[in-house]
């Protein structure tokens, strides 16, 4: 792919992202900035809002197919939750329900929840989480799409792991607890929040997608995201979860435990995997390294 | 935060659009919404900024801004997070812009 035609995920704001990935023009925006209400709440701590309150919600087409969209804007509070910000994504989700699109994309970018709200933030957490699981338990699918400069972490990223699937980029990172918090409470020693090389071979979507924890890795483009939530799309069939799913998922997640307790690093971990040259996976392109998964022993 | 309220007389802009919303409220960086206003040769500004004490400033970039262009009958909102002024001057040609290319 030529540079010059590449269109930076990473680098583009959730508006952008949306008018590149939906069919042009198919875009139609719920609740715009025009009719929207900036948060009460940052008000109160006299600080601008944003009209949007950093998410953009609404229904578009995606190869022609009706798709519900949420996308966050990291550029604004690190794509924090705020109460309007999570009562729009929830607004959705609900809607998925009722309507019963093909799919609903959630372009996640975001710290988690919003502190300067609180419980109001927290408590919108917890509502996305359940609305996430309502629209799949109707047979809609949820597709988390990770690439922004703020990745997928603390109440996010449970969200994004109780979606259908997970698309991300290399750029994108996916965790629960972010690398400064970790660093803050369990000491420099257990994490260096500054090393960046570090904080992407544990949390950096080549890692997630080594691991399973996402379902696809793209390029860095907004057009490798569209081709790539399109193929994982095609022909998908939604299965909520189960008693039985759950059990077999926890048994799994207790076996990857087990095996990786030891390892402090991503290239460890990927040397248990049977990496044959770990120190070389972060020189890899995304073709590279699927390539390099799909020879790994199973 | 600081609440600014401004109104500048300017010539009219030919015909009202739908809304137009222009930037992202980060750090150094502002957003603009630009909606129809009521009076014609009147354009209306309100601005949220978290940098107290610049009303001076804001006046002198938003009067050249509706001096030089027909942005009368339009009401513009601004929610700002320490932009500069040369970064405001940038965002309001380009909510204009976009304003202006949504007019049918």
């Amino acid at each position: 792919m030529s540079l010059s035609i590449r269109h930076s995920w990473f680098e583009a704001t959730a508006r952008q992202r949306l008018a590149g990935l939906l069919d042009p023009g198919s875009f139609c925006e719920f609740l715009p900035p025009a009719v929207a209400q900036p948060s009460p709440h940052l008000a109160q701590l006299e600080l601008p809002g944003a009209f949007d309150d950093g998410v953009v919600v609404g229904a578009g087409q995606l190869g022609g197919r009706l798709v519900l969209v949420a996308a966050q804007e990291g550029q604004f509070m690190g794509g924090a939750v705020g109460e309007i910000h999570g009562a729009k994504i929830v607004g959705l989700l609900r809607r998925a329900v009722a309507e019963k699109p093909a799919a609903l994309l959630f372009l996640i970018d975001s710290g988690g929840v919003r502190l300067h709200e609180a419980n109001a933030g927290l408590i919108a957490i917890s509502e996305i989480m359940r609305a996430v699981l309502a629209a799949r338990a109707a047979g809609v699918p949820v597709i988390a799409l990770v690439g922004g400069s703020c990745g997928a972490f603390g109440g996010m990223g449970i969200v994004a792991k109780l979606c259908s699937a997970v698309v991300m980029s290399e750029e994108g990172r996916l965790a629960l607890s972010g690398p400064e918090v970790i660093e803050t409470v369990a000491g420099v020693e257990e994490f260096d929040a500054k090393d960046r090389a570090l904080v992407w071979r544990v949390t950096g979507g080549k890692h997630r997608y080594l691991m399973d924890d996402c379902a696809a890795l793209v390029d860095d483009d907004i057009a490798a995201f569209r081709n790539g939530a399109s193929a994982l799309l095609a022909g998908w069939q939604e299965r909520p979860n189960t008693l039985a799913s759950l059990r077999a998922e926890q048994v799994r997640l207790q076996g990857r435990l087990a095996t990786y307790a030891g390892c402090r690093d991503g290239l460890e971990v990927w040397a248990a995997l049977g990496v044959a040259e770990p120190a070389r996976v972060p020189l890899l392109d995304c073709d590279e390294l699927i390539a390099l998964k799909e020879g790994l022993p199973t | 935060m600081e609440k600014l309220e401004f109104k500048f007389p300017s010539q009219a802009l030919l015909a009202a659009a739908p809304p137009a919303l222009c930037g992202v409220v980060g750090s150094g960086n502002l957003e603009i919404l630009v909606r129809s206003g009521v009076d014609r040769q009147i354009c209306e500004i309100s601005v949220n900024t978290s940098a107290r004490g610049f009303g001076e400033t804001w006046r002198a970039v938003l009067a050249t801004f509706a001096a030089s262009q027909a942005v009368g009958g339009t009401s513009i909102a601004i929610n700002d997070m320490g932009a500069t002024p040369a970064v405001v001057s940038l965002r309001l040609a380009q909510a204009l812009a976009d304003y202006r290319g949504g007019a049918q």
